[in-house]
């Protein structure tokens, strides 16, 4: 599953650097804390990426710049148009294409001295010690629970240094797990929120300068774990609040209980993360819900017909912008307080984005008492496809 | 001088967009009390069913973790800064 381009794999440890590289370094050369001893440390370094995406992009592009000597690229995704608002790494003419693939093309023609390894598959409980066990360095740029708590836990079991970040809306934290002494991930969030309390990216937007910021400050802490230099956020974490311009820093403790990496762990061998996350399956489906679902044609037939049906939008005023089929809009948050707004004696069509909001919706509504309620099967998006071409997607 | 409690941006949707609340408190339990009553959407975002604070969320006095203090009983000082800090996934 691992596909080498750039450089051959060094053998045994590299000695020297060649006179283009000597160029190409010489503003790290020239500053003491890094000099010829730091650039070969580089050189000899094996840093992880876990995902190329927002966080991954500039990782991958400061990381191969400054020349550390072989990089691993994991990702099973391929690039879409949503991914380049912030996936820097990408081009639009790599739309389509593995990310794994268009990055590690576009990381050797920044730096072809550098050994960049593929790994075009899903980080898994079965292949992550495997996959981890050949470098020094991980860097979480993932964006789910299950998987980060798959690389906090593999990296214990590994003894390698994780650096961390995450990012939502307008908000980054950044820390160096598991390194010695240090705490891990499960020693300051023991467990995940329950699926659904947290939206993810997809959901609930990012700005794409975010990643970019605190993706640059994992990069950052890698190059300074590497050379050896500086105060690595061990047992700190950093909060970045983007609107109001603003670092924080908290203090993290080892938990002596950690059932990780405390004194008795109970987490000796890699579990099942999306079972422990709560999570079956890939997406989260949308919930559960007794209100039948109506397809988007079926929708657009009888509304042609003239039935009466009040189209209930569930969404934000700013996506009710981009595209909207006329329904009364009312975001699912606000529904409690504006549920007298709506005439149980008429049948509502609840519609989202993509049919999770308005199944919550539907499912408030019938237990508030409404009968006559129906959610839209794969919301807006759906209707998209299926009855309006000419409707953007977002 | 009151306490503050800085609200984080994903539970800022249950305290109608206000990033920072200033209470009256003795502990920070009473904070976080006292925070609860004038929104009370936000409780079952901090609190599980058997009243314990959720293991996604962190609460901090100032840079410490109140888990290492003595929780919910540790007490506050006027101008002290308590922050919620849930955890948060995104990546890509």
């Amino acid at each position: 599953m691992a596909t080498k381009i750039g450089a051959a794999p060094q053998t045994p440890a590299p000695a020297l650097l060649s006179n283009e590289e000597i160029l190409r370094y010489s503003r790290h050369l020239i500053m003491p804390e890094v000099g010829m001893e730091g650039q070969l440390k580089l050189k000899a370094a094996k840093v992880l990426l876990i995902g190329t995406g927002g966080l991954g992009a500039p990782l991958g592009l400061y990381l191969a710049a400054a020349g550390v000597g072989r990089l691993g690229l994991v990702d099973f995704d391929t690039v879409d148009f949503t991914n380049l608002q912030r996936q820097v790494m990408f081009g639009t003419s790599d739309v389509g294409r593995l990310k794994s693939v268009a990055a590690a093309e576009r990381l050797a023609s920044l730096n072809p001295d550098i050994e960049l390894v593929t790994y075009d598959t899903h980080l898994t409980s079965e292949n992550a010690l495997e996959l981890l066990r050949d470098y020094d360095v991980v860097v979480d740029g993932t964006d789910n629970f299950p998987t980060r708590y798959l690389v906090n836990d593999a990296s214990v079991l590994l003894g390698k240094p994780n650096v961390y970040g995450s990012i939502f809306r307008f908000d980054g934290q950044v820390s160096v797990f598991g390194a010695p002494g240090g705490p891990c991930y499960r020693c300051v969030y023991p467990e995940p929120p329950p699926p659904g309390l947290v939206p993810s990216c997809a959901e609930g937007g990012v700005l794409g300068v975010l990643p970019g910021i605190v993706g640059c400050i994992q990069a950052m802490e890698v190059i300074k774990l590497i050379l050896g230099v500086g105060d690595p956020l061990i047992g700190r974490l950093l909060l970045f609040d983007a609107l109001g311009m603003k670092f924080r820093e908290l203090k993290l403790r080892k938990n002596p209980d950690c059932p990780v990496c405390g004194t008795h762990p109970t987490v000796t061998k890699l579990i099942d993360y999306v079972e422990f996350c709560g999570i079956r399956g890939e997406e989260a489906p949308a919930q559960q819900t007794s209100a039948p679902d109506i397809a988007p044609s079926e929708l657009k037939l009888r509304l042609d017909r003239g039935d009466d049906l009040y189209i209930l939008d569930v969404r934000e005023p700013h996506e009710y912008q981009i595209c909207n089929i006329g329904g009364h809009l009312i975001p699912l948050g606000d529904l409690p307080k504006r549920v007298s707004e709506l005439d149980s004696s008429r049948e509502i069509v609840a519609h989202c984005r993509s049919g999770k909001r308005s199944a919550e919706a539907a499912e408030f509504l019938r237990k508030a008492g409404f009968r006559k309620i129906l959610n839209l099967k794969g919301g807006i998006l759906a209707w998209a496809d299926e009855v309006d071409p000419s409707m953007p997607k977002y | 001088m009151p306490i503050r409690i800085l609200i984080p941006t994903p539970l800022r949707a249950y305290t109608n967009k206000v990033d920072t609340v200033e209470v009256k408190a003795a502990t920070v339990g009473d904070a976080i009390t006292a925070l609860t009553s004038q929104f009370s959407e936000l409780r079952k975002h901090l609190y599980n069913d058997e009243g314990r604070l959720r293991s996604f969320v962190n609460v901090y006095l100032n840079d410490e973790d109140i888990r290492f203090l003595q929780k919910d009983q540790t007490q506050v000082n006027d101008g002290d800064v308590i922050s919620i800090v849930p955890s948060i996934a995104g990546g890509r």
